[in-house]
C-alpha cells in the first residue's frame, strides 16, 4: 500500500481556527479536513467524508463511491416517464472531478454502479469510454449490488463481492447486526435536521466509529431517512450523520436529527 | 310580465309558465333572456348577484329544449354539460335543478359525477349518460381523455360553466378552456354559457370563454362601455344575431369567434348591501392580525343575528378566533369551525348542521367563498383585513340570499393599516368598484397535459390541433414554435440530447396522426389528469397507545395540514387544530400523531401569513385615501390622530409616490417603505434590495414585510444611498434572475409544472420499492440536473414564469417600481414614525439574508461541539 500523504485538491473553503480543532461531539472524535469534508477513524483506519459523498483513505489512495444508480433516468424513460436524460453525465462528472482532485491508485464502485441489469446497454458510447476510461492508470474494482449483481460486461475493471482495504471490508450491502470495520452503500442514508427557521434533509454519511455506510452519489439517487427502522441495529451507539452540504460536510449529532 | 328587451313569459312553454305560476313566482327579466339566447344558439355569459335565481337561468334554455324535443328511436347522448368548481357545489345544484324537474314531470335525467361519484354510477354513466351531466374541471379532463369522447360528447349542444370568475384567471381555467375547444371540436353546436356573480370585466372572462377562430380580429377592449342595471349589453361593434330559429342550418349567421360571439346578460342589481366598520371601543390596535381586541364585540353582534359567518383570511386565524369566540361564550351559542385543514366529515357535518339551521356562527376561511346556499344566514363578519373587494362582494353575497333585501357585513380592522383598508373597501363596494384578475396567458405545461389527452382520446393530427388549441381563449396567440416545442416535450421529453426517441409516449403514425404508444403509458395519463397541485399533506390523528415508533399507526384522524406547517414545533410541544389543543406525540411518514393536550394555554404554530395578497386595486385606493387629507374625516379619532403625527414627524405622499424613511433605532440602522403592493412583491423586493445594499456595503442584517410596508435594518445608515438607483427597475434583471433560480421558489414551482406536464407522477416523489420502505426521490435533483445541462427546457421556462407571477409576483413589483420612478419621497429621520411602528412590531419573524438551509446544519454541528465542550 502507498503510505503516501494526503494532497487534497485545493478546494479553499476558509475556515476558522476553531474549525481545524479537534471536536468529540457525542463522543466522537472529528477534525473539518481542508477539502471541506470530515476526518475521522472508523475503527483505526484514518477515512475523510467528502462534500461529494465520497469516502477517501488517505494511506492507501483509495476513492470509494456508492450508489451511482448509472441510467436511472433512461430506465424511468423507458416506462413512459421521460426524466432529463442527463443523470449519468451528471454523475460522470462528479466522479471525474474527485478523481482529478485525488489522483487516487484505486477506485472502488461499492455496489448499484448501474441502475439496472440492461444499464449498460443504453449506456452512451461516450459515458462508457468515460467509464472505462477510470480504470486508465489505476485499479477500477467494480463491487457488485443487489441492481447490478453481474457486474460490468464490457468494461474494464475487476469484479469483486466484497473487498479488504485497510483493515476495513467494503461491500454493498451492509451485514445485518453490528459489523465493525464495514464500509457499505445500498441504504442511501439522508438526515433531516430540524430548526425553528425551517428544516434541511440532506444526503449523508453514517457512522459510529466501527462502520460507516455512504450516501448514495448518483444525481437522480434517493435517500433514506437514517432513523428508518433499516438502520435499527446497525450501530453500537447513536451514530453521527455527515451530512452533505454544498462544500462541506457537516457533523451533526443523532439528537438533532428527525423523521421525514 | 315584460322588461325593457321586450321579452315576455310566453317564451316559456306552458308547462314552465304553470309552474312559475304554482310556485307565486314570475319569471325574471334575465333569466327569460337566457331563454331568447338559448333559442338562436347564442353563447352568453349572465352576470347576476347571489339569489338572482342564476343557476335556474343557465339551465331553463336546456331544460326547455330537452322537454320540447320529439321522441327519439336510438338512445340519445348528453345534451348539457354543467361545470363547477367545487365539487360540493356539483351535488347541490344536481339537487336544486331535480325540484323543478320532478315538479314539471319533465323526462329529464340530470346527474352529478365528481371524484366522489361510486364507481358503479360512474361506469353507468359512460354507457347510457344522463341528458345533463354535472361535474369538476377536472373529471371534464378526464372524459375528454376517454377513448371514445368524441362518440359521448357529439350530441352536447350546451356546456354550461359555473362561478366562472374562480376559475378563468389559473391554471384550472387553462385547462379548462383547452376542454372547451376540444369539445366544440367533437360536439360543433354546443353552446356556451357561462355564469359569474361578481365580475369587474365581462371582456376579459368573454374573451376566455369564447371561441377564436383562425382569423379571429384580436381582442379589443376600447368599444365596451359599463352596462348599467338590467338588460342586454352587446358590444356596438357586432352585428346583432340573425340566425334565428334555427342555428343549425346557417352556421355562420351568428358571429361564431371571438368575445364578441358572447352576448352578456346582466340581471338586475341586488340591494345594496350595508357595510360597517367595526371600531372597538373607539380604538385600533397598532398591529396585530388576529383582531383578538374586538371578540367580545363580535361575539355580541353575533348573539343578536340569526346566523353569522365569520370569514378570516388564513386557518390559524380561523382557529384562534373559533378559540377565543368560545372563551366568551357563556349562553353556549352554537359556534362552528371550518376551514380547508379539516377532515371532510367533519366539514360535511357543520355544512349540514347550517344548512338544519342548527348552529349561529360559523368561522371558515375561504372554504366557504363559494356555492351553496344556506338560506338564513342575515351578517357576514370580516376578521381583519379584506384584501380585495371582489373577495368582499363574494363573501357579503353569502349573507341574504334573497334579492330584494340588503346584505349586511361587519368589518372588523385588527390594526390601524387594516383599518384604511377596510374604509377603502367599504367604498370601493358602495361604488360598485371591483377588482380582477388580469387576462392571462395559457401555461405551456398546461397544454402538455391537455397535447397528451388528446392523444389518449383518438389520433390527432398536429396543424388541426394547433388551430382548436389556438381557439382557446388563453391560448389564442400561441405561437408555433411554442405549441411543437410542447409535442415534442409530450412526445420525448423535448432534450436537447436525443436519446429517448424510442421511448417516445406519442408517436406519429403512417397517416400522419400522433397517438398514443401504447395503453400503460394512457393509463397513466388518466391518472394524472387535472391542474390543481396541492402541497403534500400531512393526516393529523389522534395517536394511538404505544406511542408513535412502536404502534405506527395513528388513531381517527381529525385532518390534514401541509407538509412543513408544524415544523416549527417538537413532540410535546402544543397547538391548536380543529378547535381544540392538541400535544404533538411525533410525525411518522405522513401522519401527524398528537394526543389532547391537558395544558389549554397552546404554543401556537405559526401558520404563515395571509394568503392573500392585498390587490392592487384596493391598494391604490388606500394610496388614494391616506393622500386625501379632506377624506380623513371618515376614519376614527385614534387613525386620524396617527396620520396626522406622521403628516408632523415624517410625511405624508402623494397616492403616486413612495414614501421612504430611514431612521436610527436600536443601534440599527433602519429603511422602511411603504408601497402597499403585497406581502409576496415586498418580500421579492426586499430580496432584492438587500443584494444590493450588500454590494454597497451597507451590511443589511435582516428584513420584515407586510402588505402594506417593507423594513430593511442595517449595520451602516442608509441615508446616503442613491435611492433612485437602489430602487431603479433594472433590480429585476440580473438581480432577480440570479436570486431566482437559486431560490427554493423556484424548486416548488418546477414540481407543480413536473406534475402538471406529466413528466413525474402525482404519487412521486414515490417509493422505489426497497424492502417497502419510502427513498424519497426529490423533484429537486431532477430540477439540479435539468438546469445544469439544459437551462432552456420548457419546464424550466414554466417554473420561472409560475415563480414570478404566483410566489414573488414580479409583475406587480416592476408595475410599482415604473409608477414609482423619480417619485420616491425620503424622509431622513432621528427616531421611528409612527407609521413604522406596525412594520417593527412585527419583527422578530424576520428573515435574514443569506443561505439560512446552510445555516440550519452550521447550528446543529455547532450544538454538537458546544455539547462535547461543556
Amino acid at each position: 500500500m502507498n503510505d503516501v500523504r494526503v494532497t487534497e485538491a485545493p478546494i479553499p473553503p476558509p475556515l476558522g481556527e476553531g474549525d481545524r480543532a479537534q471536536h468529540g461531539g457525542g463522543g466522537f472524535s472529528f477534525e473539518a479536513s481542508p477539502c471541506g469534508g470530515l476526518s475521522l477513524r472508523v475503527r483505526n483506519t484514518a477515512v475523510v467524508f467528502r462534500p461529494s459523498g465520497a469516502l477517501w483513505l488517505a494511506a492507501s489512495r483509495t476513492l470509494v463511491v456508492a450508489d451511482l444508480h448509472l441510467e436511472k433516468g433512461s430506465a424511468y424513460a423507458s416506462r413512459g416517464q421521460l426524466l432529463p436524460p442527463y443523470d449519468t453525465a451528471e454523475t460522470l462528472r462528479r466522479l471525474e472531478a474527485e478523481v482529478a482532485a485525488l489522483s487516487p491508485a484505486a477506485v472502488v464502485l461499492l455496489g448499484d454502479t448501474f441502475h439496472d441489469r440492461r444499464s449498460e446497454d443504453r449506456l452512451a458510447p461516450d459515458h462508457a469510454a468515460r467509464l472505462a476510461g477510470l480504470a486508465d492508470g489505476r485499479r477500477l474494482i467494480w463491487v457488485v449490488g443487489n441492481h447490478d449483481a453481474d457486474g460490468p460486461r464490457c468494461l474494464p475493471g475487476e469484479t469483486a463481492d466484497e473487498i479488504a482495504l485497510e483493515g476495513l471490508d467494503f461491500r454493498h450491502e451492509p451485514q445485518p447486526g453490528q459489523r465493525p470495520g464495514e464500509v457499505a452503500g445500498h441504504l442511501h442514508p439522508a438526515a433531516r435536521v430540524v430548526a425553528a427557521r425551517g428544516s434541511v434533509r440532506r444526503r449523508c454519511f453514517v457512522t459510529d466509529g466501527e462502520r460507516v455506510i455512504l450516501p448514495a452519489f448518483g444525481a437522480y439517487a434517493g435517500g433514506l431517512n437514517i432513523r428508518d427502522r433499516a438502520f435499527a441495529g446497525l450501530f453500537v451507539r447513536s451514530p453521527l450523520a455527515g451530512a452533505l452540504g454544498p462544500a462541506r460536510v457537516r457533523a451533526v449529532g443523532w439528537r438533532q436529527l428527525a423523521d421525514d | 310580465m315584460a322588461d325593457a328587451a321586450g321579452l315576455s313569459a310566453d317564451l316559456l312553454p306552458p308547462k314552465f309558465q304553470a309552474w312559475f305560476a304554482g310556485r307565486g313566482w314570475a319569471p325574471r327579466a334575465h333569466q327569460l333572456e337566457m331563454v331568447a339566447k338559448g333559442r338562436t344558439g347564442q353563447d352568453a355569459l349572465l352576470i347576476a348577484p347571489t339569489g338572482g335565481g342564476k343557476t335556474l337561468a343557465g339551465f331553463l334554455p336546456s331544460l326547455i329544449e330537452i322537454a320540447e324535443r320529439p321522441p327519439a328511436n336510438s338512445p340519445r347522448g348528453l345534451h348539457t354539460l354543467y361545470i363547477s368548481p367545487l365539487k360540493a357545489l356539483a351535488v347541490d345544484v344536481e339537487r336544486n335543478l331535480n325540484a323543478p324537474i320532478l315538479e314539471m314531470g319533465l323526462p329529464i335525467v340530470a346527474e352529478s359525477r365528481t371524484g366522489d361519484t361510486g364507481i358503479a354510477r360512474r361506469q353507468r354513466q359512460r354507457v347510457k349518460p344522463p341528458d345533463i351531466l354535472l361535474t369538476t374541471p377536472e373529471q371534464l379532463a378526464l372524459l375528454c381523455a376517454w377513448e371514445g369522447a368524441r362518440l359521448y360528447f357529439e350530441d352536447l349542444r350546451c356546456v354550461i360553466l359555473d362561478e366562472i370568475h374562480t376559475l378563468h384567471a389559473s391554471k384550472r381555467g387553462d385547462l379548462l378552456a383547452l376542454d372547451l375547444a376540444r369539445l366544440q371540436q367533437l360536439a360543433p353546436h354546443m353552446r356556451r354559457v357561462g355564469l359569474s356573480a361578481t365580475v369587474d370585466d365581462p371582456e376579459v372572462i368573454k374573451t376566455w370563454m369564447a371561441s377564436h377562430g383562425p382569423n379571429a380580429p384580436s381582442v379589443s377592449f376600447a368599444d365596451t362601455s359599463p352596462a348599467s342595471g338590467g338588460g342586454t349589453h352587446l358590444p356596438s361593434s357586432s352585428p346583432v344575431p340573425t340566425g334565428e330559429g334555427d342555428p343549425e342550418g346557417v352556421e355562420g349567421a351568428l358571429v361564431r369567434h371571438g368575445p364578441q360571439s358572447i352576448a352578456l346578460v346582466r340581471g338586475p342589481p341586488g340591494a345594496e348591501p350595508i357595510v360597517d366598520v367595526l371600531l372597538s371601543e373607539g380604538r385600533v390596535p397598532w398591529a396585530g392580525h388576529t383582531a383578538q381586541h374586538a371578540m367580545a364585540e363580535v361575539y355580541d353582534v353575533i348573539r343578536r343575528s340569526k346566523i353569522a359567518l365569520i370569514f378570516v383570511n388564513t386557518r390559524f386565524q380561523a382557529e384562534f378566533a373559533f378559540q377565543e369566540l368560545w372563551k366568551i361564550n357563556d349562553d353556549g351559542l352554537p359556534i362552528a369551525l371550518h376551514h380547508g385543514s379539516l377532515a371532510a366529515e367533519q366539514r360535511r357535518k357543520v355544512e349540514a348542521a347550517m344548512a338544519r339551521g342548527e348552529l349561529r356562527a360559523v368561522v371558515c376561511t375561504s372554504t366557504l367563498d363559494l356555492g351553496i346556499d344556506w338560506g338564513d344566514v342575515d351578517l357576514v363578519i370580516q376578521l381583519a383585513s379584506p384584501k380585495g373587494a371582489s373577495r368582499m362582494v363574494q363573501r357579503i353575497g353569502r349573507a341574504n340570499h334573497r334579492l330584494d333585501e340588503p346584505s349586511r357585513a361587519l368589518f372588523v380592522p385588527a390594526n390601524r393599516f387594516e383599518m384604511l383598508e377596510c374604509q377603502a373597501a367599504r367604498e370601493a363596494i358602495a361604488e360598485n368598484r371591483l377588482d380582477g384578475d388580469p387576462p392571462r396567458v395559457g401555461a405551456l405545461d398546461v397544454l402538455a397535459q391537455h397535447v397528451m389527452g388528446c392523444a389518449v382520446s383518438e389520433p390527432f393530427d398536429l396543424l388541426e390541433l394547433y388551430d382548436e388549441v389556438r381557439s382557446a381563449g388563453p391560448y389564442r396567440d400561441l405561437p408555433w414554435e411554442d405549441f411543437e416545442q410542447v409535442v415534442d416535450f409530450v412526445s420525448t421529453g423535448g432534450y436537447a440530447l436525443k436519446t429517448y426517441d424510442r421511448f417516445r409516449r406519442i408517436v406519429q403514425g403512417q397517416d400522419g396522426k400522433w397517438r398514443v404508444r401504447n395503453l400503460q403509458i394512457a393509463q397513466r395519463h388518466r391518472l394524472n389528469v387535472g391542474a390543481i397541485v396541492s402541497p403534500a399533506m400531512l393526516s393529523v390523528r389522534i395517536a394511538a397507545r404505544g406511542g408513535p415508533n412502536r404502534a405506527g399507526r395513528g388513531g381517527r384522524k381529525i385532518g390534514e395540514v401541509e407538509e412543513g406547517m408544524l415544523e416549527m414545533l417538537d413532540p410535546g410541544d402544543t397547538f391548536v387544530f380543529a378547535g381544540q389543543v392538541w400535544t404533538l406525540v411525533g410525525i411518522t411518514n405522513l401522519d401527524v400523531l398528537v394526543s389532547p393536550a391537558a395544558n389549554k394555554d397552546p404554543k401556537m404554530p405559526s401558520w404563515g401569513g395571509s394568503k392573500f395578497a392585498l390587490s392592487t386595486y384596493l391598494a391604490k385606493r388606500v394610496r388614494q385615501l391616506m393622500f386625501d387629507q379632506s377624506h380623513w374625516a371618515v376614519l376614527p379619532d385614534d387613525v386620524r390622530e396617527w396620520l396626522e403625527v406622521q403628516k408632523d414627524k415624517s410625511l405624508i405622499v402623494g397616492e403616486d409616490e413612495l414614501l421612504l424613511e430611514t431612521f436610527p433605532h436600536r443601534k440599527r440602522h433602519f429603511l422602511v417603505c411603504y408601497p402597499f403592493e403585497g406581502r409576496l412583491a415586498h418580500t421579492t423586493l426586499a430580496m432584492l434590495l438587500t443584494r444590493r445594499l450588500e454590494r454597497l456595503g451597507i451590511g443589511p442584517l435582516g428584513f420584515v414585510c407586510n402588505d402594506y410596508a417593507m423594513a430593511i435594518w442595517a449595520l451602516e445608515p442608509m441615508d446616503r444611498v442613491d435611492l433612485d438607483a437602489l430602487f431603479d427597475q433594472d433590480m429585476l434583471g440580473d438581480d432577480l434572475e440570479s436570486w431566482l433560480q437559486e431560490s427554493f421558489m423556484m424548486k416548488r414551482a418546477f414540481k407543480g409544472c413536473a406534475i402538471i406536464s406529466g413528466l413525474i407522477e402525482r404519487r412521486f416523489p414515490g417509493a422505489e420499492a426497497k424492502t417497502g420502505r419510502q427513498i424519497t426521490f426529490s423533484t429537486d435533483l431532477i430540477y439540479d440536473v435539468l438546469r445544469r445541462h439544459q437551462p432552456d427546457h420548457l419546464l424550466l421556462r414554466c417554473a420561472r414564469d409560475d415563480a414570478a407571477t404566483g410566489l414573488i409576483d414580479v409583475a406587480r413589483l416592476g408595475d410599482m417600481l415604473h409608477r414609482i420612478a423619480g417619485r420616491i419621497r425620503h424622509a431622513a429621520l432621528d427616531h421611528l414614525s409612527p407609521f413604522s411602528v406596525p412594520i417593527l412590531l412585527e419583527i422578530g419573524k424576520e428573515r435574514s439574508p443569506g443561505d439560512a438551509r446552510e445555516m440550519i446544519l452550521a447550528d446543529a454541528e455547532a450544538d454538537l461541539i458546544a455539547e462535547a465542550t461543556q
